[in-house]
């Protein structure tokens, strides 16, 4: 990788003034408003906010697990269109996701084996053969640095936390998506496994041109990996730019704020109580 | 030279499967701790961090044994001591423990009031019931939770709340040694701030005398501890004052841990991440030599010969390595040299 500034022309998904809202009447709460969201071809992007900003919710929304209450989403030029089952699928072959909890993102009662099948399967490739299938999985193990051979007969819960997250990279190295929406892929695990699983996401980036969308609250990953910043309020973006440009100099209170709250190692760390 | 609070001297404990085979998760760990000085235990999950704080205590429930060693506070060593006089004498009063999941901590069937009621009228039988609520209120106060948290159900407050209340319960005799483990991973960095000022405080006010902090997140240490020590498969692997240890590992595995760590701060993005490969040993059974060998990028045959002891280098610093100072710093300078190829992370 160079290391001038990149520039992204090609917009995969476009999101324009999406709303979110849940509930009616008095006791609705609107978790997203009026959200204007870019995400261009091989670009990073992270949305950091606090609990209840919103941010989970967008990533639901753009993964196609939850409908927008209004707004419109555009992915690779066209209206998206969730309609159908065969169109969802269709959808998903490009879009994937990493969730934050490892222990429950699997099916327990699949083994390992199952599993990485499962994701030949939905990309349409049951027909090849057993050694073909196989290979890949293997491939796919290897990427992450785990042992196909020991794995494959085990359940999720068997394995550790970070065994699962790595798993999980697995899955998407098979997969091959356009689109990786990685919700908190970190924060269960400590900054040790993080580097590890940081390290195989920017490989595939740079291997497949991937977009990834980041959802943290974790500032210094969101500015270590992310080309772009959203900051997230109460369901608004309240500061968007390049990422060195939001964390190094904000210009919005709430980014203030939450800068100044994340322990540094060489700026000293304001501990006075407000 | 301020007085000594804790001193343990290689305290093993382990852990007792249904196969009946034993685990030491803590492997002859020795450590003092000074009046008014906080004390980091840092490592990566599964090292033995949360079982050398509950050893500590000198209260073990089963499957966790003690295996040998002694835990002495202000000279009394407390494993020789009845569990009655432990019970009544010790636990809360000398040394006290804030666990890791406060949400987890609390009976949610029962007021906080009455958690602290019952801790006081076991240990300050001379107070009335007045007195404790008002001494607890104090503690409340201090703590900036409000009037309502006391009579309040534990699912009643937000998890900052849930976690500074357990810090009241847990500091309402005064201790002279505050264990906290990973008081703050469960909540949000704005939550995490308050609660890692609250504990300063405490401890400038002299509410506690020392503490022992336990956790993986390494710029939180930074700014909390006094000194670090680095844990690794049931060892302490190397001790220096928090600046030394972040800014100036000698370990292998501290300095690997070191450049794992991420803050937003400027400078950040053009470092390169590093990141240790494989898993830490089984601790079922633990290599002879050097337990980080096997994933040490410096290992040599000689590690995996025998025990490595710990390796007194100046005054108040160790590392159980084979390598010297010298030699260490050098490969570490070698390594930062810039490569064209390498496991880079970023650009």
């Amino acid at each position: 990788m160079s290391n001038q500034k990149k520039c992204f022309d090609q917009v995969l998904i476009e999101t324009r003034k999406v709303n979110k809202v849940f509930g009616s009447g008095k006791k609705s709460v609107h978790a997203v408003k009026d959200m204007d969201f870019l995400l261009h071809k091989g670009e990073i992007v992270s949305i950091v906010g606090q609990s209840g900003s919103g941010k989970t919710t967008l990533a639901k929304i753009l993964l196609g697990l939850l409908k927008e209450t209004n707004g419109e989403i555009i992915y690779d030029g066209k209206r998206r269109d969730l309609s159908s089952l065969q169109k969802r699928r269709a959808y998903w072959q490009n879009i994937q996701a990493i969730f934050q909890d490892p222990f429950s993102t699997f099916n327990q009662f699949f083994r390992v084996e199952k599993i990485l099948n499962d994701c030949l399967n939905l990309q349409e490739l049951g027909h090849l053969s057993i050694e073909e299938k196989r290979d890949r999985m293997r491939d796919a193990c290897q990427f992450v640095n785990l042992k196909y051979e020991e794995l494959y007969n085990k359940y999720p819960f068997e394995l550790s936390g970070g065994q699962m997250q790595r798993l999980m990279i697995a899955r998407i190295f098979m997969m091959k998506p356009n689109v990786l929406i990685a919700d908190e892929p970190t924060s269960m695990i400590d900054a040790c496994s993080r580097s590890t699983i940081l390290d195989m996401l920017m490989k595939l980036r740079d291997e497949r041109q991937m977009t990834i969308l980041f959802i943290t609250h974790d500032l210094g990953l969101a500015y270590y990996v992310s080309d772009t910043l959203y900051i997230m309020e109460n369901g608004e973006t309240v500061e968007r730019g390049e990422a060195s440009q939001v964390i190094l100099n904000p210009q919005h209170p709430y980014t203030r704020r939450l800068v100044s709250d994340v322990p540094k190692l060489r700026e000293e760390w304001d501990l006075e109580l407000a | 030279m301020a007085e000594q609070v804790l001193k343990v001297k290689d305290l093993k404990t382990f852990y007792r499967t249904r196969l009946k085979e034993n685990v030491y998760a803590v492997d002859g760990v020795s450590l003092e701790l000074e009046e008014g000085k906080v004390l980091g235990i840092a490592g990566e999950s599964g090292c033995g961090k949360s079982t050398l704080a509950l050893s500590l205590m000198g209260f073990y429930f089963p499957p966790l044994n003690f295996g040998g060693g002694s835990i002495e506070i202000n000279g009394t060593d407390i494993m020789k001591l009845p569990y009655e006089t432990l019970r009544t004498h010790y636990l809360g009063k000398e040394i006290a423990y804030i666990p890791q999941a406060a949400m987890n901590a609390l009976n949610p069937t029962r007021k906080l009031v009455h958690f602290a009621i019952d801790i006081l009228s076991e240990h300050r039988k001379d107070l009335t019931k007045e007195q404790m609520i008002s001494l607890t209120r104090e503690k409340f106060d201090f703590l900036q939770l409000p009037e309502r948290a006391l009579w309040a159900y534990p699912s009643e407050l937000s998890g900052g709340m849930k976690q500074r209340a357990v810090i009241a319960l847990s500091t309402l005799l005064n201790p002279k040694v505050l264990i906290a483990d990973e008081p703050s991973s469960a909540l949000d960095v704005s939550s995490q701030k308050v609660v890692i000022a609250l504990l300063r405080k405490m401890l400038n006010e002299k509410l506690v005398k020392s503490m022992i902090f336990i956790t993986h997140e390494l710029p939180l240490l930074r700014h909390v501890a006094d000194e670090i020590v680095v844990m690794y498969a049931g060892e302490l692997v190397e001790k220096g004052t928090s600046e030394q240890v972040i800014f100036d590992p000698v370990h292998p595995y501290s300095y690997a841990l070191m450049r794992s760590i991420i803050v937003p701060e400027e400078g950040m993005k053009a470092q390169k991440l590093s990141c240790i490969p494989g898993a830490p040993p089984n601790l079922k059974n633990v290599p002879e030599g050097c337990r980080f060998a096997d994933r040490c990028a410096y290992a040599i045959d000689a590690c995996r010969q025998k025990k490595i002891e710990i390796d007194v280098f100046s005054e108040g610093r160790y590392k159980r390595c084979l390598h010297s100072v010298a030699s260490l710093r050098a490969m570490y300078e070698a390594e930062d040299l810039p490569q064209e190829t390498g496991g880079s992370v970023h650009e």
